[in-house]
């Protein structure tokens, strides 16, 4: 069927599945949003910022397991999807980006909005291509969503010069890729597969140590079978948050920097660590030479290059965690049939006499509302519920988060793990919104991310992509704030923000959004449920206590066990309840 | 430790950055690189010499595999490969010392090419060892300039088809 490059990239799309896209127009995608125009079943969200279309469409492939697709135009509109195409990187996230670039003719001219984004992002992404032929438009399409949700997810970029856009093509969407470079691995092998339930059967302090790999492999389900069966402990890190139901009996907890104690303890006194699509990223470690100490490694990965990278694996398993995990699962049941016997009964007891011993804490005095109360309240206000996805920013917000807010389902908590992208929050609910209209989406926010990328609280409204943000307004940049007061002597630079400037509930009633300001401890709960009930989106603004710090905490560079913690002994302390 | 890898792209705009950033971004210096087509036109051949550890290289091995347009990446070890390089150096020759470089060269079976009133041109083909001692004999002649190709490579015939080790994948 003979049509332009513009409308073959919508047919693509649509040929692809895609419902939603989110973008900003520009000089040389002009062509592409005319298409659009002239009609599609592909939505498009017109977001205030390429970064926030690249976050929502991030938000969006979170929520969903689906690609997320971000359309920007050259130059500016390009360099603005950097941002999220590294976070995507880090993150694993599948993420189709189309930046228009400038007529063929003119490329290597330092044209107008001209920018080389494919050698830009080169370090970022799977795979790029700077589409030379009207022809090749619907084969780059076609590979580009399968690179991007095949193997290790993550983003590629697409870059179309205005007249290729413009350009005739006879259009006909091929139903296969021809890749013959990519071949991400299919199979787990069977032999290393037995090695591993070898090791998981004799081993007295197993851990599974689940990443977000878990989630992106959709094996969530083989890991609680293979966890119950097998009475392993499931540790979950930030990116595998809700990989595992948070408030199963075997759950321990989040490892790492701001992980509570008792899972650092349970992770680094274990003799064997069961990594499932995790990585070993030194926020998890700490000093790499001191983690885990006693532990030997079975790792299991899609990515063959995260085998050995940091940690080196006495096991290693590549292949899709669904496949393996089953296997492993099977394989452990006919290792128990055999008679051998799982030795660490009283490993799970261990761990959780240290929960007990070892619960999170905060001093209640003063008069401030305190970040964690927020939280609690949000807990409280949400528990029971399946419907409600969670998305942070990054910083102390964020691991509070991590702490306070249990998740029982994958693909409900939503962050900037890798990258630590603040500004990731707000636009990523949207798109997650975008892709659950279904569920109540809840950024967890500061005010220093918030004023990142505030300003796609228009789209929000505009959309009718509501979502509830939750200010942890703390008036600081509050994890820099904590750095310099911990390891710079409290010398604080450049890190305060205010509690009033900008008055957050004026600027979301400004957005037409509702503004809800706290800074009374009695107002928490009542907040809470109005915005969770507004229908529209909303803003609570809680203005927190600036001297609030998160705890525990790792210090950068030390091992894992040689924690700062809150000092214990206040008069009012809270003690939290698992 | 020194390593010569052989790498089979696909003959593809970008493909030699993409393949470069990796050493770059991991802080490896590339010591020669040499890039051309094979015997199949959409195929082309990157040889390149590196100096890293063995772990860096499965590493990197590893991250070049995932790269799309990478179709093999080999290690060619010392003793099951052939290797070889081209040298052109312009060397300082006055009349009365023409014959002395000519027979130095014919120890290298190194070729004329071109002679000038003062100075001649050699070519020389051969390991990057020989090279190396070609060079180091004909500098105090005055070498005034010198290029040198970098390291191509292919396993030995008498290896087994598609010989150069295949670095070990973990499948």
């Amino acid at each position: 069927m003979k049509m332009l490059g513009a409308d073959a990239i919508l047919r693509s799309l649509e040929a692809e599945g895609v419902d939603v896209v989110f973008g900003i127009p520009g000089g040389a995608i002009l062509p592409t949003y005319d298409a659009f125009a002239r009609g599609t079943t592909v939505r498009h969200v017109l977001a205030r910022h390429e970064q926030g279309a690249g976050h929502m469409a991030q938000g969006y492939a979170r929520a969903s397991g689906r690609v997320g697709v971000a359309i920007a135009t050259s130059g500016p509109g390009a360099t603005n999807l950097v941002t999220p195409i590294a976070d995507a990187w880090m993150d694993s996230t599948p993420l189709v980006c189309i930046t228009g670039q400038v007529r063929s003719s003119l490329i290597g001219t330092d044209a107008f909005q001209e920018c080389d984004i494919t050698g830009i992002t080169i370090p970022v992404v799977k795979h790029s291509w700077l589409v030379q032929d009207v022809d090749e438009i619907p084969e780059v399409m076609k590979a580009a969503f399968h690179i991007a949700s095949t193997g290790r997810c993550g983003p590629v970029l697409i870059d179309i010069p205005r007249d290729v856009q413009e350009a005739e093509i006879d259009f006909v969407y091929p139903d296969t890729v021809d890749l013959p470079g990519w071949k991400p691995p299919r199979r787990g092998h069977p032999r290393q597969i037995r090695e591993a339930a070898r090791r998981i059967s004799q081993a007295e302090r197993p851990v599974l140590y689940v990443g977000g790999g878990t989630i992106n492999a959709d094996a969530c389900e083989e890991l609680k079978e293979l966890a119950e069966f097998g009475r392993l402990p499931v540790i979950t890190t930030l990116m595998g948050k809700g990989a595992f139901p948070e408030t199963h009996d075997l759950f321990t907890g989040w490892p790492g920097m701001h992980g509570p104690k008792w899972s650092n303890w349970a992770m680094n006194k274990a003799d064997l660590l069961v990594a499932c699509g995790a990585r070993f990223d030194d926020r998890v470690t700490g000093k790499l030479s001191g983690f885990a100490p006693g532990a030997s490694v079975v790792h299991l990965d899609i990515d063959a290059a995260e085998i050995g990278k940091l940690r080196n694996a006495d096991v290693p398993v590549v292949g899709p965690l669904k496949q393996i995990l089953r296997d492993l699962g099977s394989e452990l049941r006919r290792l128990s049939e055999s008679g051998t016997p799982a030795p660490y009964a009283g490993w799970v007891e261990q761990i959780l006499e240290w929960r007990d011993e070892f619960p999170l804490r905060y001093a209640t005095a003063g008069e401030l509302v305190k970040p964690q109360a927020v939280m609690e309240a949000l807990q409280a206000a949400t528990a029971g519920r399946d419907d409600v996805i969670w998305t942070t920013g990054v910083g102390q917000h964020q691991m509070w988060a991590m702490q306070y807010l249990l998740c029982n389902e994958p693909r409900t908590f939503i962050t900037s793990g890798g990258l630590g992208t603040m500004g990731y929050g707000v636009p990523a609910a949207i798109g997650a919104k975008a892709a659950r209209p279904d569920a109540t989406v809840v950024c967890i926010d500061g005010d220093g991310c918030f004023q990142m990328t505030g300003s796609e609280l228009a789209t929000s409204v505009l959309e009718n992509l509501p979502i509830v943000v939750v200010l942890i307004n703390n008036a600081y940049l509050g994890m820099v704030h904590q750095w310099q007061n911990l390891f710079y002597d409290d010398r604080l630079s450049q890190v305060h923000l205010t509690h009033a400037i900008p008055d957050y509930a004026k600027l979301a009633e400004a957005y037409g959004a509702l503004g809800i300001t706290v800074d009374d401890r009695a107002d928490v709960d009542d907040a809470i449920e109005e915005a969770l009930g507004a229908g529209r989106t909303a803003v609570i603004d809680f203005r927190v206590d600036p001297q609030e710090q998160c705890y525990p905490m790792i210090p950068a560079g030390a091992a894992a066990l040689e924690l700062i913690e809150y000092e214990e002994g206040a008069e009012n302390e809270n003690v939290r309840a698992f | 430790m020194r390593h010569t890898l052989s790498v089979h792209v696909e003959n593809k705009p970008g493909v030699l950055m993409r393949i470069t950033g990796l050493f770059v971004r991991r802080g490896f210096n590339i010591e020669s690189l040499a890039v051309g087509p094979t015997e199949r036109p959409d195929v082309s051949r990157v040889t390149m010499r590196v100096d890293c550890s063995q772990h860096s290289l499965e590493q990197i091995e590893k991250q070049m595999h995932k790269l799309v347009n990478v179709l093999r990446v080999s290690e060619l070890g010392p003793d099951e490969a052939i290797e070889r390089e081209l040298l052109l150096v312009k060397v300082t020759a006055p009349p009365e010392r023409r014959a002395e470089l000519m027979s130095l060269g014919d120890v290298f079976q190194a070729r004329v090419i071109d002679l000038g009133p003062d100075a001649l041109i050699f070519e020389v083909v051969g390991t990057p060892e020989e090279l190396e001692s070609f060079e180091e004999l004909v500098r105090p002649h005055g070498i005034k300039e010198l290029v040198r190709t970098g390291r191509i490579g292919l396993g030995r015939a008498s290896a087994k088809p598609d010989a150069g080790r295949r670095l070990a994948l973990i499948r």
